[in-house]
């Protein structure tokens, strides 16, 4: 019996620290978003945040710049001169950093695949941790796509920054293919 | 009365201070959310969100006072505390405070001090809307700090003492707040107490949808959270002085919590209902009945 419930710790634990629970736990109720309005989609934000379906009450609240946030949330299609800015603002926020990709303009460009200056697969780009699928997406699957993000922290995966960094050649030129003649910035992280 | 009780009682008084003005921001986001028919965060959210703060990487450097900016702010909040009376009698925990005669005069500069350092952590980030938000919250400051002095002065001047303690003492005596001993000196401090929470609609300092939280907007993750805690304390001593200064202090934690937090509705309520001015309106909002108010006290005062 004990053992029983040792190892469902274990699982729920996913090996991490006491320290790296209590962290995530925090992470996972105090969820600051930037949301970057990049397509349509950002009109089903007012509704996710006001009072019919007030995503604050889970702890999700809006940050006013890179600095202060914890997720990117990718709202609609991204057209070429709107990634240059989204990976600006993608590499200045601190970590740990989540991406959600809302709607299916980010999962396979969605109504404009065949546009010749949207980029088709947000995943390419950045690394993506939760899409939402849907166009648009309402409210309720908004408020999922965020639950699943809290359950993907508690587990401790949500290291998408890590991802980065470690990946960050592969992102680099797929990123150059589409930004022909734009400086992008090299770090040393 | 050995040093090291007096050093026990004052980390006392800071936890206090801390974990009352962490709650009050708690709650004032429930109230809000209430009032916007929502069902709002849970009231120890702010404890979370520090915690998720403290936990987050940063590696930004701008130079050496964006580093200290945040520090001046949290000296600027702990060294105000020390000079506030947290209850009158013999005090919170032993500890009285650092009080001696003049103090009041000292709390209206020390009040400013956090605020400057911010300005010049704000500078150095290079962000235009820092700038923005830095001129922004300085020239605001101007604006509500003059009906506050007139307030302050018109007390000083009817019962002829500069130390926070006194004022404490004189209520105490005579049995009148000072709310009605002078009810035009409360007047104009509730006038002034409206710009000094930035609230709505004297948010125009981190105005978040338009110039993106203006001086703050360069700090994240620790910065953040030192600032958020500076903030809660800072709160809770603005609060603590004006239940002080003009409703006789407090005899137990019961009564203070009450006593502060019905203050603490005023410009939390306002807000609530208000969009926000312009920086010109926001000052000329506090030179106008602020200041005819302020008049009135000190005529009051001296007649």
């Amino acid at each position: 019996m004990r053992s029983v419930i040792n190892i469902s710790i274990m699982n729920e634990r996913n090996g991490q620290k006491i320290v790296e629970i209590i962290k995530n736990w925090s992470r996972k109720h105090s969820i600051f978003v930037m949301a970057y309005g990049t397509g349509c989609g950002a009109i089903e934000i007012p509704a996710t945040m006001t009072s019919r379906y007030d995503a604050e009450r889970l702890g999700i609240r809006g940050a006013a710049t890179p600095r202060q946030a914890d997720v990117l949330l990718i709202t609609g299609y991204l057209s070429t001169k709107t990634l240059k800015r989204v990976i600006r603002v993608y590499e200045q926020m601190q970590d740990p950093k989540y991406v959600i990709g809302f709607g299916s303009c980010t999962i396979n460009g969605g109504m404009y695949w065949d546009s010749y200056n949207t980029i088709k697969m947000l995943d390419k780009y950045m690394p993506v941790d939760v899409y939402i699928n849907g166009c648009m997406p309402r409210p309720e699957s908004v408020i999922e796509g965020f639950t699943e993000l809290q359950r993907i922290i508690a587990r401790g995966e949500g290291n998408g920054a890590a991802k980065y960094k470690e990946n960050l050649e592969w992102y680099r030129a797929n990123q150059k293919k589409v930004l022909k003649n734009w400086p992008l910035e090299e770090y040393n992280w | 009365m050995n040093i090291l009780t007096e050093i026990l009682g004052a980390i006392a008084t800071i936890i206090l201070a801390f974990t009352v003005g962490m709650f009050y921001g708690g709650t004032v986001r429930r109230v809000i959310a209430r009032l916007q028919n929502r069902v709002g965060p849970p009231i120890y959210q702010n404890f979370i969100d520090l915690l998720k703060l403290q936990s987050k990487s940063t590696s930004i450097h701008h130079g050496a006072m964006q580093h200290m900016g945040p520090v001046f702010a949290i000296t600027a909040s702990i060294t105000s505390l020390m000079f506030v009376p947290i209850l009158n009698g013999e005090g919170w925990f032993w500890f009285e405070n650092l009080n001696f005669s003049g103090d009041l005069i000292f709390l209206l500069y020390m009040m400013v001090f956090g605020s400057l350092g911010m300005a010049l952590g704000a500078g150095q980030t290079g962000n235009p809307n820092s700038a923005i938000g830095v001129s922004r919250g300085l020239s605001q400051m101007v604006g509500y700090e003059i009906p506050f002095v007139m307030a302050l002065v018109a007390l000083m001047a009817q019962f002829h003492t500069t130390s926070i303690t006194g004022i404490m003492d004189i209520q105490s005596e005579s049995g009148t707040w000072m709310m009605f001993a002078n009810p035009f000196a409360f007047i104009t401090a509730v006038f002034a107490m409206l710009g000094m929470f930035h609230y709505a609609p004297f948010d125009i300092v981190i105005a978040p949808a338009e110039i993106a939280s203006g001086p703050i907007s360069e700090f994240g993750g620790k910065y953040l959270g030192v600032m958020m805690t500076s903030g809660s304390i800072f709160a809770f001593v603005k609060l603590v002085l004006y239940v002080d200064l003009f409703m006789g202090g407090a005899s137990n934690l019961v009564m203070l919590v009450i006593k502060t937090f019905s203050l603490y509705m005023i410009p939390v309520l306002w807000g609530a209902v208000s969009p926000r001015y312009r920086t010109e309106q926001a000052i000329t909002y506090f030179w106008k009945w602020p200041l005819v108010f302020g008049f009135i006290a000190i005529v009051w005062a001296i007649y």
